[in-house]
């Protein structure tokens, strides 16, 4: 049954320092955590009840021992605003809190774009000799790596993860047409001959398989990883790894919006069968063809293309809205998702502000003409790195923002807020607080737990097993009342 | 739902139909320097932020150890 959807993002941001030969990405994103992190109390993250080795078909596979990025004191933070920052392999990872509108997540989404841009201010205040550093929201290094920007979803456990298989991969191998943000050539190929020049998504050249528990090669549609951080009776965390990155904030609001409608759908069993035949195929055929022009082969028997298939999702959530789930934010969704689809389908140009894909194409456009530039020109793939550039001085979208050239949702003043509040209506609102008031006495932070130290002779742990206990309607009061850490766990004890 | 997709159509149809009489034309041609305008405004912006030796700035940029 359809549950409310509480929503994450993790974004894996690209770290370069442009001329410098003995680059360490991973000291670097380190030293840009820390130097954020600088006065904010550095909590343990506790990896107890980790597994992403579990697997959502069933079974566990044996883990080999490794040495993880823990063990070598990398940073790893939880910050006054919930969200967790750390180091994961070799670059910089922003988890945002948990969040119970879509709005919220654009919110937090930007925020951990603003604290990565703030990091790289505070290493150079901090050590004004170190080269500088470069931060990245996007999914490939043109060079055959890429990174993700996953999703998190709340899902009803007691959904077949069949039935999530079936009904949610048509909708993502086609919901890139306006969450793509576009990548020039093949991946690692320049192709001047009239094959792939530009594409829609940055991340469809890496996907591989339909269903599996990978994430860094050989990567499917729909990901198995079983680790819900909350009751696992009751709950699953759907982990999404398909999606590409995205600047435009009604990119993002689209992403997430039409996606947690689908799941709500899937949940109460609304949909039909819209099986493709060769999902896999489908992803990079669409992707390939930014004129949209691409069918795709349905198994009952249709071939339609990637935006028919979307009015397919957004007829049936439209009608879902209306006698299901009619609320302000979800008539949004299907008014948003309606328009997009109705300018993809006139005129794509027309959607420059508001799709990432589309933005980047018209400066490459602009600069093709006005310069007189092949496709494989240094200075265009320059362009579709540089495009995503967190920082607002230098970035090629933040510039067309600043310009007025692409549609916002969500105010700076908030945004910046954001950077140190947490949500009102999640868990994450009791982590935060406990963080900003507590600092010395937070011993180690999970996703579902908070690990106290009162002073006493053990740790108190406290679990939060409910993604939607510990708001601020619950535990406002709490932090007015206690004085101390010790006082707070005793009145949750009591 | 054939209603619907009658109603797509129509509107995809829409604008290809209109004959170009004079007034038509004028204002499609000042629709057209406008957007080159603002084109060459954003070229301008981003002009003055691209990185200088865009080969050498991509050509370094390798990330590994993604999911």
């Amino acid at each position: 049954m359809a549950i409310p959807k509480v929503l994450g993002t993790e974004t894996e941001y690209g770290i370069a320092a442009p001329g410098a030969p003995d680059f360490n990405p991973v000291l670097s994103s380190s030293l840009l955590i820390s130097s954020f992190a600088g006065a904010l109390r550095r909590i343990r993250w506790d990896y107890e009840d980790e597994s992403p080795l579990r697997d959502a078909r069933g079974f566990e596979p044996v883990p080999a021992r490794d040495v993880g990025d823990d063990d070598l004191g990398l940073a790893n933070v939880v910050l006054p605003n919930g969200a967790r920052y750390y180091v994961d392999h070799a670059h910089p990872e922003y988890s945002t809190p948990e969040c119970a509108s879509v709005r919220d997540l654009v919110v937090h989404d930007r925020a951990g774009e603003r604290i990565l841009e703030r990091s790289l201010d505070e290493v150079m205040a901090q050590l004004p000799a170190t080269p500088p550093l470069s931060i990245y929201k996007n999914n490939s290094d043109g060079k055959g790596n890429s990174y993700g920007t996953h999703e998190n979803y709340l899902v009803d456990r007691a959904t077949p993860f069949a039935d999530i298989v079936r009904d949610l991969t048509p909708f993502f191998v086609t919901r890139q047409v306006f969450t793509g943000a576009g990548k020039l050539g093949l991946e690692g190929q320049w192709d001047e001959r009239g094959r792939a020049r530009y594409q829609l998504s940055q991340r469809a050249d890496f996907f591989e398989t339909e269903v599996g528990l990978e994430t860094t090669l050989k990567r499917p549609i729909i990901n198995t990883r079983d680790e819900p951080h909350a009751d696992p009776e009751k709950y699953r965390r759907l982990h999404v790894i398909v999606g590409d990155a995205n600047l435009c904030e009604v990119a993002t609001f689209l992403k997430l919006g039409t996606t947690a409608i689908v799941l709500k759908m899937i949940e109460d069993s609304f949909l039909p069968d819209l099986s493709l035949v060769n999902p896999v195929a489908a992803i990079h055929e669409i992707s390939r063809d930014p004129s949209l022009a691409t069918t795709a082969e349905l198994a009952d028997g249709r071939r339609l293309t990637a935006v028919q298939l979307q009015w397919e999702y957004f007829e049936l959530a439209r009608k879902y809205v209306e006698h299901e789930d009619d609320t302000p934010e979800n008539r949004e969704i299907v008014d948003r998702w309606e328009a997009v689809l109705q300018g993809l389908e006139a005129d794509p140009q027309t959607l420059s502000a508001q799709l990432d894909w589309v933005a980047k194409l018209r400066v490459l456009d602009g600069y093709r003409e006005r310069d007189g530039l092949s496709w494989t020109d240094p200075k265009l793939r320059a362009i579709d790195l540089q495009y995503h550039d967190v920082r607002r001085d230098k970035g090629l979208f933040h510039r067309l923002a600043a310009a007025g050239k692409v549609e916002r949702l969500v105010g700076d003043d908030e945004v910046e807020r954001a950077m140190l509040e947490p949500p009102h209506d999640t868990r994450a609102y009791f982590r935060g607080r406990c963080i900003s008031r507590f600092p010395d006495a937070i011993a180690a932070a999970s996703w579902d737990s908070l690990i106290i130290d009162t002073g006493g002779e053990a740790l108190q742990r406290i679990p939060m097993r409910e993604p939607l206990r510990g708001t601020r309607q619950h535990v406002e009061q709490l932090f007015e009342t206690c004085k101390d850490a010790a006082e707070l766990v005793a009145t949750l004890q009591g | 739902m054939p209603e619907q997709e009658q109603k797509r159509i129509q509107r995809k149809g829409g604008g290809a139909g209109e004959a170009g009489d004079g007034a038509g034309q004028e204002q499609a041609a000042s629709k057209a320097s406008e957007l080159k305008d603002e084109m060459d405004e954003i070229l301008d912006e981003i002009d003055a932020v691209l990185e200088e030796n865009a080969e050498e700035f991509v050509k370094s940029y390798v990330q590994k150890g993604g999911e």
